[in-house]
């Protein structure tokens, strides 16, 4: 019989307080996996890794706010810009690609958000030298939606197949604000396009195209406060349209009970523009492009639009709060660790004054002191790996399980089978921590005097 | 086999730190393969006797000398090494570990020496013992008698050149008496094992052809228990 199978049965032979002892190692190590799972998924999420655009370009007003609600889905929008805002950025010789997202309204099932956008967004990387694979036609019509994985799976929603043409593509309204709203869109969108997973809150979104989100009844504000707004923005004169500076609002002003349908562009407004700079031909593809900076620069100047690097905001946010709270939970999962390993001590401690018997019968039989002693360690290694294995099972366990909940109350999108490098240093912290917490029983048993202790 | 024992003397110390003496003997040995009985008063130092001729107590003066090795010589690392290879213990409660099966407990026996654990001679000395279908059992499912059959097993797991029995019948009744001691004897013979068994009692002590009375080569006269140690 060899050592761990010695103190296995020894374990086994205090059956109830040793996996008590080990489960409170595992539910520490549980929370600890736990934390540093989700805090991995979220620093990755929440990175330049997970976003294949430079700068967010919006209205002036918080950049985490722009940033997490186009980025994220999170939290409500800013203000709009100005469509024509968005055409400047797309002709400035400076911009590689510029996006509009226009932002508004939910799915009537499972209130999933929808972004109005073009098809130039699906060509863009949705991570870095990740493209879109979209299943389907993509944006043909006005009326037209690509779809996330996400919101296909939930919603049971396809494109149509021309394989089997009785599977017609599925067709959804919007309903204006938020999924718990009663006032439903009559516009119906169909799906040209399901979007592979991507592990980013694209998954949980329905882009359709800009055309017809401003087409939906309702998005066309009245002309004569658009263009109020517009001048308010544009102090210096609307670019292109000098005939709007000279016209007075109030001549636009809607007859009562007109409704209006189809937009001018200076009427259409963005809620933010993707931009990517151009790069001169020998600048090195890793590096950030030159005007980048000039970008950033010119926005901070300004007082209408803001340009935000979204890894910026969300860095900040990182270490500011999450790494901070991250910091506090995994000094309180370490001490439940520690706190683990004294019970463990305690037990193993406790039960070595009925074991000194076992130990002088062992010595009896030719044990070596150091033989005892490596018994008494390798129960507490057993006790403190097993419960810690046992604990990184569980954590991924606990992840797996909380998965689709998070996703459902944040649309965070959190990857289940995620692995953390640093989870590799959970088992050699725990070797390390049940030979501390074994050195002092050890001892003990190392110290037994046989002679006397077979005579008890 | 040989043993002797020259000159070997062993005190305790009372709380007070006064010597007291256990162990004074002029000279004891037994030869290859004998069997001896060891009888004498509770108290008068035959436990001691065995820890010291066993490595586990080392004597305050004198030689211990098996098979031309003074043990007592040795430092306690190849003292272990030694008990554990060459000298097989039967104890008066068994001592056999709760935990483990019969089998496993026999095994146990084989476990600190240098070799490998013989699951093979297990099983055969589970046989002998006449407990081949009790392998599986642990101590708490065996009786007594089978208890202190698993620990005769035990003793003999490794092969040992000498058999320490420490009044190994004293815990069981009459009829498991008789049976115990004639495995014991039967087992050392087969063996080649040499055999000192400490007894009490004079009707198991008249079955041996030699039979030392501890009051007559310990020269220690006052056969009381140490308050500190064991006697």
């Amino acid at each position: 019989m060899n050592l761990m199978s010695i103190a296995y049965k020894s374990i086994k032979q205090r059956a109830l307080s040793s996996s008590l002892t080990s489960l409170s190692v595992a539910l520490g190590v549980m929370l600890m996996v736990a934390v540093l799972v989700i805090h991995g998924i979220i620093d990755r999420m929440f990175s330049q890794q997970s976003i294949g655009y430079e700068l967010i370009v919006g209205r002036k007003g918080s950049g985490l706010q722009l940033v997490l609600n186009t980025v994220y889905r999170l939290k409500q929008p800013i203000e709009n810009l100005p469509y024509l805002y968005y055409l400047e950025l797309k002709n400035d010789p400076r911009v590689e690609d510029a996006v509009p997202f226009a932002l508004g309204d939910f799915t009537k099932e499972g209130g999933f958000p929808i972004i109005g956008t073009v098809s130039d967004y699906f060509v863009l990387d949705y991570a870095p030298d990740h493209k879109f694979k979209i299943r389907g036609s993509g944006f043909r019509d006005s009326f037209d939606a690509i779809i996330g994985s996400e919101v296909a799976r939930e919603n049971g929603w396809r494109v149509d197949d021309p394989n089997t043409p009785e599977n017609e593509a599925s067709t959804f309204k919007l309903v204006h604000g938020g999924a718990e709203s009663d006032h439903e869109h009559d516009e119906v969108f169909t799906v040209r396009g399901v979007m592979q997973r991507t592990g980013t809150p694209n998954d949980k979104t329905v882009f359709i195209h800009l055309n017809g989100f401003y087409a939906i009844a309702g998005h066309d504000r009245p002309p004569n406060e658009t263009l109020i707004k517009l001048k308010a923005f544009y102090t210096e004169g609307i670019p292109g349209h000098p005939e709007l500076d000279q016209t007075d609002p109030e001549t636009l002003k809607p007859k009562p009970g007109a409704h209006v349908h189809g937009m001018e562009d200076w009427q259409k407004e963005v809620t933010a523009v993707l931009i990517n700079c151009k790069r001169p031909p020998d600048w090195p593809a890793d590096a950030p492009s030159p005007f980048l900076g000039d970008f950033e620069g010119e926005f901070k100047r300004g007082f209408k639009a803001q340009a935000v690097n979204p890894i910026v905001p969300m860095r900040e946010l990182m270490q500011d709060i999450v790494g901070n709270i991250r910091k506090v939970l995994m000094v309180m999962t370490g001490l439940i660790i520690v706190v683990s390993g004294v019970s463990i001590f305690v037990s193993i401690y406790n039960s070595m004054s009925d074991r000194r018997r076992e130990i002088a019968v062992m010595r009896a039989l030719g044990a070596q002191r150091r033989t005892v002693f490596s018994i008494i360690l390798a129960e507490s290694l057993l006790l403190c790996v097993g419960g810690g294995v046992f604990g990184v099972l569980m954590g991924h366990g606990l992840v797996f399980a909380a998965a689709p909940y998070v996703a459902a109350q944040s649309g965070l999108l959190i990857d289940p089978f995620a692995f953390e490098p640093i989870e590799l240093t959970v088992l050699p912290a725990l070797i390390v921590l049940a030979s501390l917490v074994g050195i002092v029983p050890g001892l003990t048993a190392y110290r037994t005097d046989v002679a006397k202790a077979l005579a008890e | 086999m040989s043993l002797l024992l020259e000159r070997v003397e062993k005190s305790y110390r009372e709380p007070d730190g006064t010597p007291l003496p256990i162990l004074d003997i002029e000279n004891f040995q037994l030869g290859d393969s004998e069997q001896v009985a060891l009888v004498g008063e509770s108290g008068g130092g035959k436990t001691t006797l065995l820890n010291v001729i066993s490595g586990i107590s080392t004597p305050d003066a004198g030689r211990v000398v098996i098979d031309g090795v003074e043990i007592n010589g040795l430092p306690e690392v190849s003292r272990d090494r030694f008990r554990a290879e060459r000298i097989g213990f039967v104890f008066q409660t068994f001592n056999l570990l709760a935990a483990f099966s019969a089998l496993e407990n026999v095994l146990l026996g084989m476990s600190f020496g240098g070799g490998k654990a013989d699951r093979g001679r297990a099983h055969e000395l589970l046989d002998r013992v006449g407990l081949s279908k009790r392998a599986g059992h642990r101590p708490g499912q065996l009786s007594v008698g089978e208890q202190q059959r698993v620990a005769v097993a035990r003793a003999l797991a490794n092969r040992p050149s000498l058999l320490l029995a420490d009044e190994p019948t004293a815990s069981v009744d009459r009829a498991n008496q008789e049976n115990i001691l004639t495995l014991i004897r039967e087992a050392c013979t087969a063996d080649n094992v040499s055999l000192l068994l400490v007894t009490h009692s004079p009707e198991i002590a008249s079955r041996f052809n030699r039979v030392a009375r501890l009051d007559e080569i310990n020269r220690v006269s006052n056969a009381t228990t140490a308050a500190g140690g064991p006697a």
